[in-house]
């Protein structure tokens, strides 16, 4: 599983860092980072959907499968 | 005091947000206006539109072409600091400078840096309760709400903090005073502007490790900063940031002094409380913002003109059933939670990390003090005007 950031949207809340902290980073101006390129570790899809369903900006979304493969 | 407007004759057309009935009965209010007219309009305050739906309130906070910000507190009002700029930058700024004035503030308000406070906001609440001494009744609101977020932002500005009385004062005539003639608002504005100019010519003297130095040695497009910059920029961090987290507080303790289900669940499990404050911000969000027209355009049928004013409510998006599951229950495990109450688009509240700390701080020191409370009154006082918060909430903790 791997999550997509969209930095146009993001500005701020840190609810992903907040809630998945091993899939998001911030920088020192409180924007979101995705670690490791949004690869979610295994075992932490349910806290990658919660990130997704916790943005107020809709700036994270799931990576479809398709893709997955190749930007990796 | 004053006012300049009578009683309120019908909340769609001629509702007014600095009655006291307005924040007493919002969610009541709110709910009716969304079945009925989505978008209520005033005359007062020379025209003002109420957008009480999640989908218009979301399109007019993230329309910065039709809108502008260089005023955000529905009032009388008289414009000295003109756009892109206003009066209390970043909130009161427009892009592109907007842009530049905020980012001058994130580093120190980013999670980070914020984090590093939580010792301070938890001696400071554990002092608060320490001083509550054995009464059986105490108010939650008064002498322990209100203090946390005054003393904070004191300590970040590197302001006396024995001067907290002085501070509400200003936050009182700011935003409570609203319905009051033009005249009394602009003196309440020069003794909050002259009390501000003292204590940065103070720092000028003896700059030290604070946000007030902070922003006297900080540059904007290559030049320091102008005086008005750093006087606006402290007059917002020190009115924005005191009421707002106090009524977020107090709310989420009225709320636990009459849900004691929920009470009794987050002091069996602590680590719940911070999705339960999620949802105390959701549903008790104590900030409504305000912008005024730009360009003339149609939001929801309504012909919005140039220099109405449109407030932004966002606690009323966050109760909208077109935008949340069973939005009017308070559900203190909501594990979705995409609530509004910081704002959205360029305007989120550059202080939201530090209100949320001292939100779950101070309701983990609470419920560790007193696990078992219940409010001791049947009528609990609101506050007046687009800040929306208990200013008593007595308990009975013995």
């Amino acid at each position: 599983m791997r999550v997509l950031l969209d930095l146009e949207r993001c500005q701020g809340h840190n609810r992903c860092y907040a809630l998945a902290p091993e899939i998001f980073d911030v920088d020192d101006y409180g924007i979101a980072v995705l670690l490791d390129d949004g690869e979610v570790p295994p075992g932490l899809e349910d806290k990658a959907m919660l990130a997704i369903a916790n943005c107020p900006e809709f700036a994270i979304s799931l990576a479809d499968s398709t893709n997955a493969g190749t930007a990796s | 005091m004053t006012s300049i407007y009578g009683p309120v004759t019908d909340w769609a057309t001629d509702f007014d947000h600095a009655e006291p009935e307005y924040n007493e009965n919002a969610p009541a209010l709110w709910a009716e206006l969304r079945e009925t007219c989505p978008v209520a309009h005033t005359d007062r305050y020379n025209g003002t539109w109420l957008p009480v739906t999640h989908e218009l309130v979301t399109q007019i906070a993230y329309d910065t072409e039709h809108f502008t910000s260089r005023s955000v507190i529905v009032s009388p009002f008289e414009q000295l600091a003109p756009a892109p700029i206003g009066g209390a930058p970043p909130i009161t700024s427009d892009p592109p400078f907007h842009h530049d004035a905020r980012r001058l503030l994130l580093p120190a308000f980013a999670p980070k840096k914020i984090e590093q406070w939580e010792p301070d906001v938890r001696t400071l609440c554990k002092g608060l309760l320490a001083e509550l001494g054995d009464a059986d009744v105490i108010d939650a609101a008064a002498q322990y709400a209100q203090h946390i977020p005054v003393n904070v932002i004191a300590l970040m500005l590197g302001f006396p903090v024995e001067d907290a009385d002085i501070f509400f004062g200003f936050v009182h005539d700011v935003i409570e005073g609203i319905n009051v003639e033009l005249e009394q608002r602009m003196q309440a504005f020069i003794r909050l502007d002259d009390y501000v100019d003292r204590q940065v010519r103070e720092h000028v003297e003896n700059p030290r490790d604070d946000l007030t130095t902070f922003l006297l040695n900080s540059t904007i497009f290559g030049e320091p900063l102008g005086l008005e910059h750093v006087r606006g920029s402290i007059v917002l961090l020190l009115i924005a940031g005191i009421d707002t987290t106090w009524s977020a507080i107090s709310s989420s303790l009225l709320h636990l002094a009459t849900h004691p289900e929920d009470r009794e669940r987050l002091v069996a499990d602590p680590s719940l409380i911070p999705t339960a404050i999620e949802e105390f911000l959701r549903a008790y969000a104590p900030v409504t913002m305000a912008r005024m027209v730009k360009e003339d355009v149609e939001i929801g049928g309504c012909p919005m003109k140039v220099d109405d004013w449109v407030l932004l409510p966002f606690p009323a998006a966050n109760v909208d059933p077109a935008a949340f599951d069973r939005a009017d229950e308070v559900l203190i495990d909501r594990a979705e939670n995409r609530h509004l109450a910081f704002g959205l688009g360029i305007h989120r509240c550059i202080g939201s990390n530090l209100a949320r700390l001292e939100l779950r701080v101070a309701i983990e020191e609470f419920l560790a003090h007193y696990p078992r409370f219940e409010l001791a009154t049947d009528k609990v006082t609101w506050s007046v005007g687009q800040i929306r918060g208990p200013r008593t909430v007595p308990v009975r903790i013995r």
